[in-house]
C-alpha cells in the first residue's frame, strides 16, 4: 500500500536545480531512507513534502488524493510530522510550551502535559513538560521533537539525520521507538548518511546524487561501502594510518577550569591531558558537552589560569590567540562561516584572519596583498580548493571545499600543536577522506593534533589516543587499540570509570 | 526643607506613566526579536500629533487615540524597513528618532504656548478624599490607570495565551518558528505597530497632562529611558513598573530639591535620573550569563527566510 507518491518534482534555486525528475514511493508502514551526498537535494525533497518550499514541476499523492501544501501546517494537518536536523526548538521555553508551538489546536497546560507524560512513558522517551528545553541534552532535545510528532498521531514521519548528535546506546533506543511505530503502522522517511544504521533499520532506500534518483535499494541486500559508491558515484579510498612513536610532551594542559558565559553552556572542569610529537588525540562526546569552552580555552579567545596550558616550555593560559599562533599553536573552529572565515571576504583575504602575523602577509599595519594572495594560491593547489580565484568571497565555497581551505590554511603555517573542532561536519565523503589524510600526514611529520568530533568513526580512523568529554570533564586519555564502541557509549553517557 | 512624601508620590505616578506606557509597547517589539531604537521619535510624533488633534476636537481622548495611531504609522516606517527591506534594525531606529524629532517641530511650529484641554480626574466613588492613599492611588486621570492596565494585559498575554506563546516563541528562534509554519514578518509587524501605539500614547500624556503644553524636543530623553527600563525589567511586565516608578521618583525627587533651593548646581541634579538609569543598567549587566538569560534570544536579529 503507497502512502505517499512522488511523481516528477523538479525545484530549481535560481540557476542552480536542487531537484531534478524526482518520483519515488514511501509505502504503508516501511522505514524508507533517503541516502545522498550533501548537496544532493534530500533537503529541498523533504521540504517540499513538508511544505517549506512548492515544488516547480511535478504532482505529489498522498493516501491517493492529490497533496500539494502550502505551508507546513497544511501538511500536518494531513498527517506530515518532521523531526528536523537543526531542532527547531525554544530554549528559553518549556518542553510543553514548545510541544504547543508544533500542534495546531493544543489542549490546555495541563491536559498537554497529561498527554505528554503518557506518550512519553508508551514509547519510552521519558521528558518532564515543565523543563526548560535550554537545559536538556541533545538526546533530550531530540525526544521533544519526536514527542511533538507522536502527539500529532502523523502517518508520515520525516527524520532528518536523527542520530548525528546521539550517544550509541541512545541510538539503540530510538531505533526501538521507531521499529514500534512502524509495527503500528506509521510511514518513516529516515535521511542519513550513516550508512550503517540505514542497514540495520531500513526497510528500502532511494538514493540521490545532484539533485536525481541513481537508484533504489534493499539496504539489507548491500555493504555499506556499495551504498556509499552509489552515493558518491566513484571508488572511495580510506586514509592510511601508519603507526609512529611519540616525541617530546608539546601541549600540557593540567587541571584547566572555565566557566562557561553561555546561560546554556558547559563549564569545564579539571581538564587534564597530554598532546606528545606525532599523536592525534581525538576527543569524542555528544555536542554541547563542554566541547566549544574546550576550543576557546585552547584557541586563547577565552583566557584561562596561566599555568593550566602549557606550550613546550611556555605557560600560555594568559597569552591571546596572536600571540599563541606565533609560538605554534594553530586552530581551526567548527564553524567555518564567521568564525574561521569571513563569509563576505575573498579568499585571499581570508588567509590574514590567521596568517598575518605568522607567515608575515604584512608589515607595519599593512597588508602585503600579493603575498597573501600567493599563500591563498598555495593553498587552493596544495589542498585541491574547487574555486573560481583567489578573488571569490568565502561564502561562495561549497562547505567542502572551503574547509579544505580553512585546514589548508592552518596546516601549511606548519603547526607545532593543531586543534581542530569537527574537522569534517557536513563536509562530502571525497573531502572528508581528504582532510583525514592531511590531519595524519601533519601527525607524522612531528605535529601534536587533537582533533573534537561527534563522528565516532572518523575519531576511531585517525586517532591514536582517545579520549570522551562529558558535562564539561574529560576521561582520562587512552590509547585508540581496544576501545569499544560500548566504552565509548559509557563514557558520553558520562560514566567515570571503566 | 519642606517636601511631602503624599504629593511626591502622587506626582511620581504621573512622571512615571509616559515612560511606562513606552516601555510597555517597547517590551512587546523586543520580546519578537525587533530592537527598535526609535522609541524617542514615535514618542515626540505621538505628543504633536495628540496634541493637535486635542486642541482641535477639545477632546483629551481622541488626542490620545490619534497619538496611539500616529506612533503606529511611524513604526511601520521602521516596519518596512527593517522586515520587508532587511534594513540594519539599530540604524533605522536612530533614523526614525532623528525623522520623529524632526517633523514633530515641523508639525508643531504653530501650536507652542497653547493649552491643551484638561484630562478630568476618574472617578473612584470618593475614595480620592481618603487620607494618604486617596491623592497617591485615587487621584489620577484615566491614563493612570490605563497605562497599569496595560502591563497587566501584556502579562496575561505573554504568559497565558497562545498568541504570547508563538510571540516569544519569534522573539527567541526565529528560523525555529519559520519551520514550524509560523509568520514571522507578520508577527514582527504587529509586535513593532502596537510599540508605536504605545510610545505614541506615552508621548502625548507628555504633552498632555504632564507638561502640559507642546515645546520641541519636550520629550527630552525620555524614549532613551524607556528603551532602558526594558533591559532594566529583565523584559519582565510587572518589573517595568518598578522600573519606571523609580526614574519617575527620582525625576520628582530632583524637581523638589530645586524647588526647594537645595545647596547642589542645578544640572547634577537633573543629571541624576538618567545617572540613577546608567548605574541599574550596569549592575543588571555584571551578571551576563543572567542577563542573557532573559534576554529574547534573536534580538536585533534580520530573518530572512532561506527555504
Amino acid at each position: 500500500m503507497t502512502l505517499i507518491a512522488l511523481n516528477n518534482l523538479t525545484k530549481k534555486y535560481g540557476g542552480v536545480i536542487a531537484n531534478n525528475d524526482i518520483t519515488f514511493k514511501v509505502d504503508k508502514g516501511e522505514i524508507h531512507a533517503l541516502l545522498g551526498e550533501n548537496g544532493a537535494g534530500k533537503s529541498t525533497l523533504v521540504k517540499m513534502i513538508y511544505g517549506l518550499v512548492q515544488p516547480d514541476i511535478g504532482t505529489m499523492m498522498l493516501d491517493g488524493e492529490s497533496f500539494a501544501p502550502t505551508d507546513p501546517r497544511a501538511s500536518r494537518v494531513r498527517g506530515i510530522a518532521m523531526v528536523f536536523q537543526h531542532f527547531s526548538l525554544f530554549e528559553a521555553l518549556s518542553v510543553a510550551e514548545n510541544i504547543a508551538l508544533g500542534m495546531e489546536n493544543p489542549p490546555k497546560t495541563d491536559a498537554l502535559s497529561n498527554q505528554i507524560r503518557d506518550v512519553s512513558l508508551k514509547y519510552g522517551l521519558m521528558l518532564d513538560p515543565n523543563r526548560l528545553v535550554g537545559n536538556l541534552s541533545v538526546g533530550e532535545r531530540q525526544r521533544v521533537e519526536i514527542i511533538r510528532c507522536l502527539l500529532q498521531d502523523p502517518k508520515l514521519l520525516i527524520m532528518d539525520e536523527p542520530t548525528s548528535v546521539l550517544t550509541p546506546q541512545e541510538v539503540d533506543a530510538l531505533f526501538t521507538t521507531l521499529r514500534r511505530l512502524r509495527d503500528e503502522g506509521t510511514s518513516i522517511l529516515y535521511i542519513s548518511h550513516k550508512l550503517e544504521e540505514i542497514r540495520t533499520l531500513c526497510n528500502r532506500a532511494t538514493i540521490l546524487r545532484h539533485g536525481k534518483v541513481i537508484g533504489i535499494c534493499i539496504p539489507k541486500n548491500e555493504t555499506a561501502k556499495s551504498m556509499a559508491e552509489m552515493m558518491v558515484g566513484s571508488k572511495l579510498k580510506t586514509p592510511q594510518k601508519t603507526i609512529t612513536n611519540f616525541g617530546l610532551p608539546l601541549l600540557i594542559v593540567k587541571d584547566l577550569s572555565l566557566r562557561s558565559t553561555d546561560p546554556f553552556g558547559t563549564s569545564l572542569k579539571d581538564i587534564t591531558f597530554t598532546i606528545r610529537a606525532g599523536e592525534v588525540m581525538g576527543v569524542a562526546g555528544v555536542a554541547g558537552n563542554g566541547q566549544d569552552e574546550l576550543m576557546l580555552a585552547l584557541s586563547g579567545e577565552v583566557l584561562t589560569k596561566a599555568n593550566s596550558i602549557q606550550l613546550e616550555d611556555n605557560f600560555i593560559g594568559q597569552t591571546g590567540p596572536v600571540e599563541r599562533r606565533l609560538q605554534g599553536l594553530l586552530t581551526a573552529p567548527e564553524e567555518r562561516l564567521g568564525h574561521a572565515a569571513a563569509p563576505e571576504m575573498n579568499l585571499s583575504e581570508n588567509t590574514l584572519i590567521s596568517g598575518f602575523q605568522r607567515q608575515k602577509l604584512g608589515r607595519r599595519g599593512f597588508v602585503n596583498k600579493l603575498g597573501a594572495a600567493a599563500f591563498a594560491e598555495k593553498i587552493i593547489e596544495k589542498f585541491d580548493v574547487r574555486t573560481i580565484s583567489v578573488g571569490s568571497a568565502a561564502k561562495s565555497l561549497s562547505g567542502g571545499n572551503l574547509q579544505k581551505f580553512v585546514m589548508g590554511r592552518e596546516i601549511l603555517q606548519d603547526p607545532k600543536v593543531f586543534i581542530v573542532n569537527q574537522p569534517t561536519w557536513g563536509v562530502d565523503a571525497a573531502a572528508a577522506a581528504f582532510i583525514r589524510q592531511a590531519l595524519l600526514e601533519l601527525a607524522l611529520g612531528g605535529a601534536g593534533v587533537l582533533v573534537i568530533s561527534q563522528d565516532l568513526d572518523e575519531l576511531m580512523e585517525i586517532s591514536d589516543t582517545f579520549t570522551v568529554i562529558s558535562e564539561g570533564r574529560l576521561s582520562a586519555p587512552r590509547p585508540i587499540k581496544g576501545v569499544t564502541t560500548e566504552t565509548i557509549g559509557l563514557l558520553m553517557g558520562g560514566s567515570k570509570e571503566i | 526643607m519642606d517636601i511631602s512624601i503624599v504629593s511626591l508620590l502622587a506626582t511620581l505616578i504621573v512622571a512615571a506613566t509616559p515612560i511606562l506606557l513606552a516601555a510597555t509597547g517597547e517590551l512587546i517589539v523586543e520580546k519578537s526579536g525587533v530592537l527598535n531604537l526609535g522609541v524617542e521619535g514615535m514618542m515626540i510624533i505621538g505628543a504633536i500629533c495628540g496634541f493637535i488633534a486635542a486642541v482641535n476636537t477639545d477632546s483629551p481622548l481622541i488626542g490620545f487615540i490619534v497619538a496611539a495611531l500616529a506612533g503606529a504609522a511611524l513604526s511601520l516606517l521602521f516596519a518596512v524597513l527593517t522586515q520587508y527591506l532587511l534594513a540594519n534594525q539599530v540604524a533605522s531606529g536612530l533614523a526614525l528618532t532623528l525623522f520623529g524629532l524632526g517633523l514633530s517641530a515641523l508639525l508643531g511650529h504653530r501650536y507652542s504656548g497653547i493649552r491643551p484641554p484638561s484630562s478630568p480626574k476618574m472617578e473612584w466613588f470618593g475614595m480620592a478624599e481618603l487620607p494618604v492613599v486617596g491623592p497617591i492611588f485615587f487621584n489620577h486621570d484615566m491614563m493612570v490607570y490605563f497605562s497599569i492596565f496595560l502591563v497587566l494585559m501584556v502579562w496575561v498575554f505573554l504568559k497565558f495565551t497562545r498568541g504570547g506563546l508563538v510571540l516569544r516563541a519569534v522573539g527567541e528562534n526565529h528560523d525555529a518558528a519559520h519551520a514550524l509554519g509560523y509568520k514571522v514578518i507578520r508577527i514582527r509587524i504587529l509586535a513593532i505597530m502596537f510599540g508605536g501605539a504605545c510610545a505614541g500614547m506615552g508621548g502625548a500624556y507628555l504633552s498632555l497632562v504632564r507638561v502640559p503644553q507642546w515645546t520641541e524636543g519636550m520629550t527630552a530623553g525620555a524614549g532613551w529611558i524607556a528603551l532602558a527600563i526594558v533591559v532594566f525589567a529583565s523584559w519582565k511586565p510587572w518589573r517595568l513598573i518598578l522600573g519606571a516608578y523609580l526614574f519617575g521618583g527620582v525625576t520628582i525627587l530632583q524637581l523638589n530639591l530645586q524647588a526647594n533651593g537645595f545647596d547642589m548646581p542645578v544640572s547634577y541634579l537633573s543629571m541624576a535620573p538618567y545617572l540613577v538609569t546608567i548605574v541599574v543598567l550596569v549592575i543588571m549587566s555584571s551578571d551576563r550569563t543572567r542577563a542573557s538569560l532573559n534576554a529574547p534570544a534573536s534580538l536585533g536579529k534580520i530573518f530572512h527566510a532561506s527555504s
